[in-house]
């Protein structure tokens, strides 16, 4: 887990999210907090260890993790079918 | 590592409003995408599965996902569910039910499932109270909690649902909660590639009826309760005795193979039209 550190992008629905606050109690890095609307948002990104535990267990189905690598090939793709 | 959350949309009906109808922090959303895990990890296809639901906040879950979906009457979940499997046994039979549903008003079918060994994997969540009907104290309600129907502390005994369905014959019976999503994911993920009546029954918490109402100042209070009562099974008998009554046993507590009814169903219609040939 830890060679993922910082490879990671931790990113938010608002829109989804009724602010519960398990992410941010829970987050092993602290990357989360509850912010002033009442919602979940990334703080400090940079100590996400990728454990996946917000992904897991937001209820509402929000929050999703994903590694720097798998978003630039997803990116790759876009460009491929633009192209 | 995860990137579940694409995949747990991909099985949801999108023609419903989101964010769904449970209340901020309840544990439901959670199984919900356990419950899709489970059945993405088996590869099972969306046409091959039968979500049944009763009535309560856990009769929601059908109607977010995208499998083929029963919303039934109170308490007759398993036996619709019952029905369904009997009919067509290939299908993945899953029934979602409250503690309310299960045990209350269904307890008879559920005694009575787990007797017969009908193939359906029967998921209880429970929340320890009668949470959409307005927080009245329901089976599960523990010894001096407190709920609408009871201002000074509940005095009936609970029910012990993994203790019950030992009792009634169920050949798997696990138990786990929403904190525990890995044991969650494994539990289920066994249950539905079982044969057999399957009972999970997942500790959910209900921060608007149950929590406010003892003690828990907010839904996460109520996970770091779990995080602190609940304990694996084989670490249970390590602790002393008066420690072991006040902790919350979590993981797999049966797991027995027996033929289960639909295949002797299957196996005496074979016997039968060959005796008549």
């Amino acid at each position: 887990m830890a060679k993922d550190k910082q490879q990671v992008v931790v990113s938010i629905y608002p829109d989804w999210c009724k602010g519960c606050g398990i992410c941010a109690a829970f987050c092993p890095g602290e990357v989360l907090e509850l912010g002033p609307d009442g919602k979940a948002r990334v703080v400090q990104g940079a100590t996400c260890r990728n454990c996946g535990f917000c992904e897991h267990h937001c209820p509402d189905f929000a929050i999703v993790v994903k590694t720097k690598r798998r978003i630039a090939n997803n990116r790759e793709v876009d460009h491929a079918h633009e192209g | 590592m995860a990137e579940v959350t694409q995949l747990i949309h991909h099985y949801l009906r999108h023609n419903k409003r989101f964010p769904h109808v449970l209340c901020p922090g309840c544990g439901h959303g959670i199984v919900l995408g356990s419950l899709v895990r489970s059945v993405h990890q088996l590869g099972l296809t969306k046409d091959e599965v039968v979500l049944v639901a009763g009535i309560g906040c856990s009769g929601r879950i059908a109607v977010y996902v995208d499998f083929n979906t029963v919303h039934t009457t109170h308490g007759r979940t398993l036996t619709f569910a019952t029905g369904i499997k009997m009919a067509n046994p290939r299908l993945k039979v899953i029934a979602v039910m409250g503690d309310g549903d299960a045990l209350s008003i269904g307890g008879n079918h559920f005694l009575h499932a787990a007797r017969r060994n009908i193939g359906v994997t029967a998921l209880i969540l429970n929340n320890n109270i009668y949470g959409m009907t307005g927080g009245q104290s329901s089976s599960t309600t523990a010894e001096n909690c407190y709920s609408t129907t009871s201002p000074y502390g509940q005095q009936e005994q609970s029910f012990d649902i993994v203790e019950l369905a030992k009792a009634a014959g169920a050949p798997y019976v696990a138990r786990s909660t929403v904190l525990h999503v890995k044991l969650l994911d494994r539990i289920i993920t066994t249950a539905l590639a079982r044969p057999g009546f399957n009972l999970v029954e997942v500790l959910t918490p209900c921060h608007t009826q149950f929590g406010r109402k003892n003690k828990f100042k907010t839904t996460v209070d109520m996970y770091k309760w779990y995080k602190k009562n609940a304990i694996p099974l084989d670490s249970l008998s390590k602790l002393p005795q008066e420690e072991q009554n006040q902790r919350t046993p979590i993981g797999i507590f049966v797991e027995e193979n027996r033929p289960s009814l639909e295949e002797r169903y299957a196996a005496i219609t074979c016997r039968l039209e060959e005796a008549s040939k």
